[in-house]
């Protein structure tokens, strides 16, 4: 029973992963940027809802509706005024700018917050739990992340698949010269992309932040689940991100039964292990571009 | 007026000079064919028009506004459509998705889905398909169709037989009076001057960056064009 216990913990704590890892995926499908500030994107979020919730007392939920856009006009001007430049000058500088942005930002938050511990305080929703069988109890909040994590991916992939502005990610990802063909500003549709990216890593790093103690650097460690997660589902799907997610989250929480500092060694060795036999994840995309 | 003037450009690619002051001109609803070897300059001029490409000097006019700095997807709307060599097809868009891209400017006119789907059966039938998956002929028809979708004034060819047999050309152009018949000014590039001399009201003959012939089809001796062709 422990051990169904651990499973679906673990699917639940996937969900978060896989909310964290959509905004890196996108943003690499769209642009092709490999975010390295995409961790700690995230902890500024967790930062923003700190001061929203623990200062200033708005409820949790409300501070989740501020901060959402707020990262996401954060995403959009980024990419207009730095990612765009960077594109411009080939495939390693977006690299280079995401890395100072990582250590500008990480310094940033340290220069603020200080490197103490925080979290976002959400009252009694922080233990309330329900009662599955005699030994297996799940707590609201890990459901409610959960779900609201599925039905983000969700809704993102719809976006992508059904509406205009979707499509035209998805052709600027294939070729960015011919959708200038088209009349669409690429520039644009990036910057979109990147506030959309952002927009989930906001709520992502407010639900980190709500679920456990963080610091400025703790990004890191969410930078690499966040990879961990887009790999082992495989590039180019968000629903391979979010199986990625719960694979990785599986990992850890069965890692974490069998001894307690396991957890995040058999989710690396998982990860290394899908690396190794089946790099191109669990659900490649069909097609190859 | 010209729907279209080129007034005198000078084309770079870097320290290379591919067009010398060239001039050129389109009526509206003409079908002007430019023709030229490899490397005479022909998709360096659509581009420049499509916008992909700036002059470094002399201007492109389109309806009387000099729009030699505006970017291409700002032309699209002003009834520039460019169906690209290569085709360009998105690989990882179905058909059908490949034409609502291309009606992205929402530019009012004669061509929606449904038009699209009547004129190009070959396009029809694909239309649930990936980009990827198609043959070059079905790529051409497409690419076409998906230029039309923004409903264009002026429509840019860009070597439309490149690659293909000669059946799947023949197709490809008998769906050409479709279009010009809705008043659509067409501007074709090709190597295959047999094709482009039966579609065209007029031909334009470019070697090595420069007009060296220009005229009607039946004006023009084989002699003058392949001497014009070659630079002999």
């Amino acid at each position: 029973m422990q051990w169904l216990n651990a499973v679906i913990q673990g699917v639940l704590l996937g969900g978060l992963y896989a909310l964290l890892a959509a905004g890196l995926s996108l943003m690499f499908g769209v642009m092709r940027i490999v975010n390295l500030a995409h961790g700690v994107l995230a902890m500024v979020a967790a930062y923003l809802g700190f001061i929203f919730v623990n200062n200033m007392g708005v409820p949790w939920y409300l501070a989740i509706l501020i901060v959402v856009p707020i990262m996401a006009l954060v995403g959009y001007a980024l990419q207009w005024g730095l990612f765009n430049r960077a594109l411009s000058k080939g495939g390693l500088a977006p690299l280079l700018v995401a890395f100072g942005l990582a250590v500008v930002l990480t310094q940033l938050l340290q220069e603020i917050f200080t490197a103490d511990n925080r979290r976002i305080q959400i009252g009694e929703l922080g233990t309330a739990s329900i009662q599955i069988t005699d030994s297996i109890y799940l707590g609201w909040f890990p459901i409610i992340t959960f779900i609201v994590a599925v039905l983000i991916i969700a809704g993102v992939q719809l976006f992508l698949n059904r509406t205009p502005l979707g499509r035209a990610m998805r052709a600027a990802s294939d070729d960015p010269d011919t959708v200038k063909l088209m009349g669409i500003d690429n520039r644009r549709v990036y910057a979109l992309s990147t506030a959309l990216a952002l927009a989930t890593v906001g709520l992502a790093g407010m639900f980190i932040g709500m679920k456990t103690q963080f610091s400025p650097t703790y990004g890191d460690l969410v930078l690499i689940f966040a990879f961990e997660a887009v790999i082992i589902g495989g590039l180019g799907s968000l629903w391979g991100t979010l199986a990625g997610g719960i694979v990785l989250g599986v990992a850890q929480a069965v890692g974490s039964q069998i001894n307690p500092s396991y957890g995040l060694l058999i989710g690396n060795l998982v990860f290394l292990a899908i690396l190794a036999f089946r790099p191109q994840g669990l659900f490649p995309k069909a097609v190859t571009t | 007026m010209s729907l279209l003037s080129l007034e005198a450009i000078d084309v770079h690619y870097g320290d290379f000079q591919a067009i010398y002051a060239l001039d050129l001109h389109i009526e509206e609803g003409e079908t002007l064919a430019v023709i030229g070897a490899n490397g005479a300059g022909k998709s360096t001029m659509l581009k420049t028009i499509a916008g992909l490409l700036t002059p470094t000097s002399g201007s492109v006019v389109f309806e009387g506004r000099d729009i030699s700095r505006t970017p291409p997807f700002k032309r699209v709307p002003m009834g520039i459509a460019l169906t690209p060599e290569g085709r360009k097809i998105f690989r990882s868009l179905t058909i059908e998705e490949n034409l609502k891209v291309g009606a992205h400017a929402k530019r009012p006119g004669p061509w929606d889905l449904a038009k699209i789907y009547e004129a190009f059966p070959l396009v029809a039938d694909r239309k649930d398909r990936l980009g990827v998956n198609l043959s070059g002929g079905e790529q051409q028809a497409a690419a076409i169709a998906r230029a039309l979708m923004s409903n264009p004034r002026l429509l840019l060819l860009d070597e439309v037989s490149l690659g293909l047999a000669p059946v799947v050309v023949e197709q490809i152009y008998d769906a050409l009076p479709a279009i010009t018949a809705q008043g659509t000014t067409v501007l074709v590039v090709e190597q295959d001057v047999n094709q482009s001399m039966k579609v065209a009201d007029r031909v334009q003959c470019l070697l090595e960056g420069r007009t060296v012939l220009e005229g009607a089809p039946a004006n023009l001796s084989r002699d003058e064009i392949a001497a014009a062709y070659f630079g002999i």
